[in-house]
């Protein structure tokens, strides 16, 4: 007999918990999509985006995260680091197979050696999954702040579909109690089941996936059932919130899944930034969520869904507070970030590549 | 470098910390422990902001052995804005675009990739400052 | 303190030899030396070399090279102090018999890097520099001093060109010098024309990767006259150091390493820059030789390269610099290079210079600096008269 929806509960601590800080990274470099159409297919058919964030030569997930811990850390304002008691950071593409990114993370912003570091894996979810895990951390009193990070250099087989979308960037968001945060979890869910649509195996270089079937079985089962469930258990609808993010593997995904669950394109487009920056895998719906927070007005409330294969989807709810107004501007804006753009061609893309393969 | 030796200089090489003399206030990067003013013992920690200016710069195009994978790169005396001048690359910014004065801040990358098995070296570089929104 | 003198001197040719082991580059100017002061031991030898053990495997040069030489048991060490080496061990040499601890001294200098691929050399010679600080970020020896010039370029208004009567001057002289490595002269129009090495350094303001030996024998004063026709006097031998990083440095357009050591050369000889008749500059690369021509007093902050500019650092003007051809022409074997400083002053002294010939010259400074100004070795020589 399966369960309902309906007969799982909420998931929400004790204590009240919320985003205290939020911080944002997209490398400057991109490649336009009608590059490698110009390379792999003599120029011809469409393209799913217009063009991707690629990494730089000195650029990973290392690196990328601080710097995304750092925007959230200055937007937190005066937080001791020593009172951060997780830092973690959720990735497809960890610099280490073994050695965590996340204690790297942790030095560089001062919050060792007192702290949780272990990186966390779920495909496009890792991100979503450790924020699922720093919420309860948080929420139950074993630690006053925990740091999330989601950050991807993706990478795709060359000449594949998915190259024309594998991004990089992610986002960081510090976690703490919520009469300190600039938005409030009203409450999470996860939806989350055994289904191979996109994998890799330990020492191969690139992804394979299932065509067609990462559509259907894979992304709007997983993405509907999470946020239905989560609106079911917190009494909302669609029309209570002024934003929904959900994650972009190319642009036709959350749009379809937005109007099948009720959501105009209005509320979606704020958050929307795969166009721009493509798909960057497990920061991808979080750095939708900074794009949305850099707008959002006290009071908003947004809905949150990831998805990552393998497969599953995290669902929140969060209400924005006052402390958002002051609190945004002290760190750049996820769209000075998008604005910050060198463009490069197929062979530059190659080069810059290449080396996070080595 | 070995893995020991760059562990020990993690702390300048990922958030600038140098010291603070407590009897003449010099900003001492990177740490040396006796103040080069003054010369008494200066310990006390001090984390730099990583806001600095170019004093000058010049591109690297022959790099020595273990920065192949990044050349050509930009290198910089950077003047902190505590007061302290930094040896550094560049980064995120064209070559031609450079120039002295130019406002910078410090961003932590990799200074040396490792190869396909060895650790990575994260460490300071500077880029033109991007700050916060206006 | 004794009075100390040089009795002899050899050299070998600077270049690229491949069929030269180190330990044989070191043996011909020696011996050369010891035949040119008549003698046949030594009470102790110091070897001045940067790079063996990084380069060629090889360290402990000092009972190496004696062995080898035929001075086996005798003292003998490597010095090290990067590009000054072979100045760091002519003034341990001089310490010695200053000191009265020892008569015969022999000084060598020698340097073998052409064994090595390129980037190897590179990174050998950025050991000169702040491992920890500069090194480790990646950049060379030469970005180190681009920086400097360029800095330099842009507080007092020169343009890059400007600096072509360096290597103007260095390569005319060395068309006189049988031992310099490049031998054609160079012309203001070639050094536009050279190749950029790393902005605004180009090849013609840049000394060369090369192999080279040279060695002086050392002696008492008071003995020397005996000994030689032509002994040379040390009248200082003066060491200053610096801040190894440039930006440690107190104003990096400022060589306070070479104006302490300078000053206190002169103190030693009681002279002043009016005296100095030639000086063996340390001209690895052309801002470090206007920087030198300030540190030691013949120019104001940023006017060194005026100096040049006007002419005055030919062998018929004020201030003659690189009468053999300098770093930059004769070449700069590393360790070696502050031994042929002083072997050519002692050449000019002894009025042996040929068409490089300063008229009269009777006082002469030689002065080698390691890394970019960290240590600073000056000695200045005169002629002994009768």
């Amino acid at each position: 007999m399966t369960l309902s929806v309906s007969d799982v509960e909420l998931l929400k601590p004790d204590r009240e918990v919320g985003i205290i800080g939020y911080g944002a990274y997209v490398p400057r470099y991109r490649l336009p999509a009608s590059e490698v159409a110009r390379v792999w297919a003599g120029g011809q058919g469409g393209t799913p985006i217009t063009e991707k964030s690629v990494p730089g030569l000195d650029e990973d997930v290392v690196t990328m995260s601080i710097e995304a811990a750092r925007n959230g850390l200055v937007r937190a304002g005066d937080v001791d680091p020593a009172l951060i008691r997780a830092v973690w950071v959720g990735s497809e593409s960890h610099p280490y197979a073994v050695k965590p990114t996340s204690t790297i993370v942790a030095e560089a912003i001062g919050a060792t050696p007192h702290t949780q570091a272990g990186d966390w894996e779920f495909a496009c979810k890792a991100g979503t999954e450790a924020l699922q895990a720093a919420i309860g951390f948080v929420g139950s009193g074993m630690a006053r702040y925990a740091l999330v990070i989601g950050m991807d250099t993706a990478q795709a087989r060359p000449g594949d579909a998915l190259e024309y979308t594998a991004g990089a960037g992610g986002a960081a968001y510090l976690v703490g109690p919520a009469a300190e945060a600039l938005a409030v979890l009203e409450g999470s869910f996860s939806y989350v089941t055994d289904t191979p649509d996109f994998w890799r195996r330990a020492y191969q270089h690139y992804p394979s996936h299932g065509g067609r079937f990462t559509g259907r079985p894979a992304y709007f089962k997983h993405v509907v059932a999470a946020a239905q469930g989560l609106m079911e258990a917190l009494v909302t609808e669609p029309a209570d919130y002024a934003y929904a993010v959900f994650h972009q593997p190319n642009v036709k995904f959350p749009q379809t899944v937005a109007k099948r669950l009720g959501f105009t394109p209005a509320q979606i487009e704020d958050g929307l930034l795969v166009n721009e920056i493509g798909n960057t895998y497990a920061g991808s719906s979080l750095i939708g969520l900074t794009a949305v927070l850099d707008v959002a007005a006290p009071g908003d409330r947004v809905l949150l869904v990831s998805y990552g294969s393998g497969a599953g989807s995290d669902s929140f709810s969060l209400r924005v507070t006052e402390a958002i107004l002051e609190r945004r501007q002290r760190a750049p804006a996820t769209r000075d970030y998008i604005l910050r753009r060198v463009e490069i061609d197929y062979a530059t893309y190659v080069r810059f590549t290449r080396a996070l393969r080595e | 470098m070995g893995v020991p030796r760059n562990w020990r200089l993690q702390q300048q090489r990922y958030r600038l910390v140098g010291e603070i003399c407590e009897k003449c206030g010099a900003r001492i990067f990177p740490p040396r422990d006796v103040c080069p003013e003054c010369e008494v013992p200066a310990k006390t920690p001090l984390a730099f902001s990583g806001r600095g200016e170019v004093y000058s710069y010049s591109t690297v195009y022959n790099p020595p052995r273990g920065f192949e994978e990044f050349a050509p790169y930009t290198v910089a005396l950077v003047r902190l804005e505590e007061g302290p001048m930094v040896t550094a690359q560049l980064t995120d910014v064209d070559a031609e675009q450079v120039r002295i004065g130019m406002p910078v801040e410090m961003v932590t990358r990799k200074v040396q990739g490792g190869g396909e098995a060895g650790a990575i070296v994260y460490g300071y570089k500077f880029r033109p400052a991007i700050g916060p929104t206006a | 303190m004794r009075d100390v003198a040089i009795i002899g001197v050899g050299q070998t040719k600077v270049g690229e030899h491949w069929d030269i082991s180190l330990r044989h580059l070191a043996l011909g100017p020696l011996q050369a030396a010891m035949a040119d002061a008549g003698v046949a031991r030594a009470d102790a030898l110091y070897v001045g070399n940067m790079l063996s053990g990084e380069l060629a495997g090889q360290e402990h040069l000092g009972a190496l090279v004696a062995d080898f030489a035929g001075l086996r048991g005798v003292e003998a060490f490597k010095i090290e102090a990067a590009c000054c080496s072979g100045a760091a061990a002519l003034r341990m040499g001089y310490v010695a018999v200053a000191g009265g601890l020892a008569d015969i001294v022999i000084v060598v200098g020698v340097e073998k890097m052409t064994d090595a691929l390129g980037p190897d050399a590179t990174t050998a010679l950025a050991m000169a520099a702040d491992g920890d600080y500069e090194a480790a970020q990646g950049i060379s020896f030469v970005a180190i001093n681009a920086l400097l010039m360029r800095r330099y370029m842009h507080e007092y208004g020169y343009s890059h060109q400007d600096f072509a009567p360096f290597a103007v001057n260095a390569h005319r002289n060395a068309t006189n010098n049988p031992h310099a490595m490049f031998r054609f002269p160079v012309t203001a129009e070639r050094f536009a024309r050279a190749r950029m090495i790393c902005a605004p350094i180009n090849l013609l303001d840049s000394s060369p990767i090369c192999d080279g030996a040279a060695a002086v024998v050392l002696a008492p004063a008071d003995a020397a006259h005996a000994l030689s026709a032509a002994p040379i006097r040390i009248a200082a031998s003066a060491v200053g150091t610096d801040a190894l990083a440039v930006h440690d440095r107190r104003d990096p357009l400022v060589l306070d390493g070479a104006i302490l050591s300078t000053r206190r050369a002169y103190e030693q000889a009681g002279v002043g820059p009016e005296d100095i008749d030639l000086f063996e500059l340390h001209d690895a690369f052309s801002i470090m030789a206007s920087l030198s021509l300030e540190a030691a007093g013949f120019a104001d902050k940023g006017q060194g390269l005026r100096l040049a500019l006007e002419g005055e650092i030919g062998i018929e003007g004020h201030v003659p610099v690189t009468t053999m051809g300098g770093l930059k022409a004769r070449g700069h074997p590393v360790g070696a290079t502050g031994v042929y400083q002083v072997v050519e002053v002692v050449q000019q002294l002894r009025g042996l210079a040929g068409a490089n010939q300063v008229p009269n010259a009777r006082t002469g400074m030689a002065q080698n600096i390691g890394g970019s100004g960290a240590t600073v070795v000056t000695h200045i020589l005169e002629r002994m008269v009768d």
